[in-house]
């Protein structure tokens, strides 16, 4: 074929491996380095060589259809699958350069620099207060009450909840809306001085305009921390995200920049997920 | 080179992106029809279909809102991503740029009436040529984009190069016949204007291969043929 005319139209199904970075971020140093991560299930395998970079001043979004192996991947990144008894991850993961499997890692120290947020809000069934404090306190943050005080306040402004719950923080974190209480385990997780922050579905369960003022949680903690979110809303994951990594089957299939991947997308599957054309 | 082999899960946004393809290739048809039925009047002097040329060019141009309003519907009710994105967006471009293909239908019109029949001069005989050329690169060129042909429109970008000779051909006789008799210089200019406008439905033709080659395969043209001078082409 003349090359001239070979266009790069043609998205093949067996696309190459995908790099494990955006080819922008070829030679940054990543926050997170997954490099050849499976995931099994008993028997059956949910996530197949998996090598990711993730990077502390970009939010990633991990896109892919349901059951496609997002939530068991961001789980590595903090060592969750370890409390499902049936899960088993082999392969090599680092936080800044840290093995977080090495015998020294501390789970309970590694799950508080890399903080996650569920799709349900889960407050304790505490105080508004407590439910931020209960983390610096267990990690011995804190040594005084004044230095609380200051933690609570600082977590709730920056998860945007401060002005709506000032005046009672003694009340039960249940009794705040479902958006409220999404930002309420958002500043919990901010509490503890994360570096990562990993988000499965965050918005899921809460109404477009709760939804619009996560989405500019995440836009301003950016640069702060390093998100990795997942979620099934792909203009969601092209609103808030600035690099996209589409699953697939327990592979990753692309990665990249997210404004490519949403206008020019090199994978065929890829291509037919986001425009519509799955299934 | 057609990335579509399946439909969309929702079959109403299949109907709608085919809608904004065949409003493209209506309009296609209208201005190619325009382009020639002008330079016909122009060999026969027919007055009578040069105006309705003029009047026809309305029809462009209610195509090119009602595109427009599609387009725009799209973008608001399906949230088209990557091709399709891209297909909408291009749309919206190439009917702009057939609507403005028409109006030079319309301006070739408008100077029939104003040539003198007993004066013909020389470049008039190449003038169907060269506007034959023309109004084929944008037929195939809106066919291109019909069909996410990607190679069909390069092939149309490729061959401007023709209408801008048959330009400079025509363009070099003229000046000659200005020089030769200060009275032809009217009924000349008169023609270079024509001549230019046939140019530039080519070099439509040419900014629509570009944008149907990027709609359909996200790469910009000029940087793909630079790309290939270099020898750097995948191949
Ligand atoms: N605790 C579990 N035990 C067994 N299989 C599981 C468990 N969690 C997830 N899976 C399976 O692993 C695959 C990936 O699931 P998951 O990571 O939840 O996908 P996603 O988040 O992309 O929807 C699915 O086939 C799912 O059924
Ligand atoms: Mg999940």
């Amino acid at each position: 074929m003349n090359d001239i005319t070979t266009t790069k139209a043609e998205k093949v199904d067996t696309a190459p491996d995908p790099l494990p970075v955006a080819e922008v971020d070829q030679g940054r140093k990543p926050k997170m380095r997954a490099q050849h991560v499976n995931v099994f299930y008993g028997e059956k395998q949910a996530i197949n060589d998996v090598s990711i970079n993730i990077f502390d001043d970009k939010v990633t979004a991990f896109i892919g259809p349901s059951g496609c192996g997002k939530s068991t991947f961001l789980r590595t990144l903090n060592r969750m699958n370890d409390t499902i008894p049936s899960a088993r991850v082999t392969g090599h993961i680092e936080l800044d350069g840290e093995d977080i499997h090495a015998p020294a890692m501390d789970v309970v120290q590694l799950r508080a620099r890399v903080g996650m947020v569920f799709q349900k809000p889960n407050p304790f069934p505490k105080s508004i207060y407590e439910n931020i404090a209960y983390g610096p306190r267990i990690h011995g943050l804190t040594s005084s009450k004044s230095e609380m005080d200051q933690i609570v306040e600082s977590s709730l402004r920056r998860a945007g909840l401060w002005d709506e719950v000032k005046d009672r923080l003694d009340e039960s974190g249940t009794a705040l809306s479902g958006g409220q209480q999404q930002r309420l385990c958002i500043a919990r997780a901010i509490a503890v001085d994360p570096e990562v922050i990993l988000m499965d579905e965050p918005c899921s369960a809460l109404d477009p305009i709760a939804t619009a003022k996560i989405e500019e949680l995440i836009h301003e903690l950016r640069g702060r921390y390093a998100i990795a979110i997942v979620t099934h809303n792909m203009q969601q994951a092209a609103r808030v995200s600035q690099r996209t990594a589409f699953f697939h089957l327990g592979e990753l299939v692309e990665y990249g920049k997210t404004s490519e991947i949403f206008t020019n997308p090199k994978a065929k599957r890829t291509q037919d997920y986001i425009t519509g054309r799955y299934g | 080179m057609n990335e579509e082999t399946t439909g969309h899960t929702l079959k109403a946004f299949d109907d709608d992106l085919n809608r904004l393809r065949a409003l493209i290739s209506q309009m296609g048809g209208l201005a190619e029809h325009a382009i020639r039925e002008a330079i016909r009047c122009l060999q026969t002097r027919d007055l009578d279909a040069a105006k309705e040329v003029i009047a026809n060019d309305a029809k462009l141009d209610a195509l090119e809102i009602e595109t427009e309003k599609r387009a725009i519907q799209v973008i608001a009710l399906r949230a088209p991503m990557a091709g399709d994105l891209r297909d909408v967006v291009a749309a919206l471009k190439i009917s702009a740029v057939v609507e403005r293909i028409g109006d030079y239908a319309k301006n070739i019109a408008k100077r029939i009436p104003k040539l003198e029949a007993s004066r013909d001069i020389e470049p008039l005989s190449l003038m169907p040529e060269m506007a034959r050329i023309a109004t084929e690169m944008v037929h195939d060129v809106l066919n291109a984009f019909v069909e996410r042909d990607a190679e069909a429109a390069m092939r149309v970008y490729e061959r401007d190069q023709a209408v801008d000779d048959f330009y400079n051909s025509i363009f070099r006789t003229l000046l000659t016949h200005m020089m030769e008799n200060q009275h032809n210089i009217g009924q000349a200019a008169h023609l270079l204007f024509i001549a230019k406008n046939i140019e530039r439905v080519g070099d439509h033709a040419t900014n629509i291969a570009e944008m149907v080659y990027y709609a359909a395969t996200g790469e910009h043209l000029p940087d793909r043929i630079a790309k290939v001078e270099e020898g750097e082409a995948d191949n």
